[in-house]
């Protein structure tokens, strides 16, 4: 379990990244941060595992306190993905999958099993191992990053954006491969994002922010969808533009319409 | 030619004197501005002053510098450690620069990375900044190469031998053969500690090829 109790983070010059931000995400759950760029989203992420400090206020694993463990010892306990993966460019994949189980002492060897394992985990070809960063897509490239991010079998699982550098179609498989190993895993995962639609399908939890990280609405995903709080968040998730009440099509009652006209799909029979 | 073959012996043994006092001004250099470079990048309050001093040191003529030394650091004028000294001078000067853009030259993605997944301080320094700088360090190191291999027959001029010795023995003795053979033998050693320099980086760096080679994909396409 993550808990924000009354956190604050101010920066240098007065910007206010945060302010007054208090959250419990249970474990074992999938909570979405959503929220546009600069509503502090990435800030919140980074606390959890000490690369951020609040000014005020406390961030807490299992009950205990932040700010008593070592940063270091602390971050490598994480998985931690971000976005176009964050590969080390002078490492190949199977070295960079194994980054940080051989930051935890473990031998070489062993780490590479545990690398090569993960490589089918996520479904990544074993022939890539020998690669370096640069020599995959960005498909590939957020896969290793996941992988890496699984090495020493981490509780809590931090995910920054990590399908934001990917196209459409790639990000919809990774999507669907990330609700598999949730499924399978049952991590603690935090994810930022600023896409909608993402946070829709993976979150167990969503949680919309605005500037500041103030929280405007949390639920599940039918709770936001069937009554947003307020205008931003209508908004935000692109209902008060129409495009997410749907009707059957004046034309083909199979079809499915949205207020503008639009065709979003058809009904199953 | 004839007084090539004639002179073989003192060739190679000039040539080998050459090496010897060659390497360790490039090592010792290289090993230096690694910390000063880095203080310079690091601290960017302090990179104008330090890379300032730095680049006047490289503006001190080396023959001044030759008397300058020795009472500095009490060795004799005529050593080589005098010379090598002077050489490890012109190195830094030479090398703090390109360390502070080397490490200048890293992304910072990169960097958060490493420290995201847990790699302390020092850890992160040795095993993620210093190889990501490599490519930019290895460029410097290069330069440094050359301007010390053919520094070092100045050295001649304070009585330490290296092929310097064949530019004022065949100048005095009129020789032309001895002085075009100085110049060709130090041109021989520049190079081939450029191209062991190269072999180094693609063995050490076999990466940084892979991403010059897709840089220059991606401006093809």
């Amino acid at each position: 379990m993550i808990e924000f109790r009354h956190v604050s983070k101010d920066y240098p010059g007065g910007a206010r990244a945060v302010s007054d931000f208090s959250l419990t995400v249970p474990t074992g759950t999938l909570t979405v941060l959503v929220g546009s760029s600069g509503c502090g989203k990435t800030t919140l992420l980074r606390m959890v595992n000490r690369m951020v400090e609040p000014t005020s206020g406390e961030v807490l694993i299992d009950g205990q306190h932040l700010s008593e463990r070592d940063p270091v010892e602390l971050r490598r306990s994480i998985g931690y993905v971000m976005q176009s993966g964050g590969l080390l460019p002078h490492k190949t994949v199977i070295d960079n999958i194994a980054t940080v189980s051989r930051l935890c002492g473990v031998s070489k060897t062993e780490s590479h099993d545990r690398a090569r394992e993960l490589m089918g985990v996520v479904g990544l070809d074993s022939d890539l191992a020998t690669r370096y960063p640069q020599q995959l897509s960005g498909g590939q490239q957020q896969r290793v990053g996941v992988a890496r991010a699984l090495a020493m079998d981490p509780n809590i699982l931090l995910m920054d954006e990590p399908f934001g550098a990917v196209d459409p179609v790639v990000r919809r498989e990774l999507q669907r491969e990330l609700l598999d190993l949730q499924a399978r895993l049952n991590k603690t995962v935090v994810f930022v994002t600023h896409d909608v639609d993402e946070a829709f399908l993976v979150a167990d939890e969503m949680v919309i922010l605005r500037e500041g990280a103030e929280i405007v609405q949390q639920g599940t995903a039918e709770d936001i969808i069937t009554a947003p709080a307020d205008n931003f968040v209508a908004s935000f998730i692109g209902a008060a533009q129409g495009n997410r009440v749907l009707h059957r099509s004046s034309k083909d009652p199979a079809v499915v319409v949205d207020s503008d006209g639009r065709i979003q799909g058809r009904l199953e029979a | 030619m004839q007084w090539v073959g004639n002179n073989l012996g003192l060739v190679a043994e000039l040539t080998l004197a050459h090496i010897a006092l060659s390497i360790p001004p490039i090592v010792l250099g290289g090993l230096l501005s690694i910390p000063i470079g880095w203080l310079a990048f690091r601290f960017p309050t302090w990179r104008g002053s330090v890379l300032g001093v730095v680049g006047v040191l490289y503006t001190i003529p080396s023959l001044a510098l030759f008397v300058l030394l020795p009472p500095l650091f009490g060795f004799p004028i005529l050593s080589e450690l005098n010379v090598i000294v002077a050489l490890v001078i012109y190195a830094v000067a030479i090398m703090v620069r390109s360390v502070s853009d080397g490490f200048a030259s890293i992304d910072a993605g990169s960097l958060r990375a490493a420290t995201a997944v847990g790699y302390g301080p020092w850890q992160r320094f040795f095993q993620v900044e210093l190889p990501l700088a490599g490519p930019v360090l290895l460029a410097g190191l290069r330069v440094v190469s050359v301007s010390t291999v053919s520094l070092v027959t100045v050295g001649v001029l304070v009585g330490v031998k290296s092929l310097g010795y064949l530019f004022t023995d065949g100048f005095q003795r009129r020789i032309e053969a001895e002085i075009v053979t100085g110049i060709v033998m130090t041109l021989v050693v520049a190079l081939i500690f450029d191209v062991l320099l190269l072999a180094l980086g693609r063995a050490l760096m076999p990466w940084s090829l892979l991403a010059k080679s897709r840089l220059r994909a991606n401006e093809a396409v």
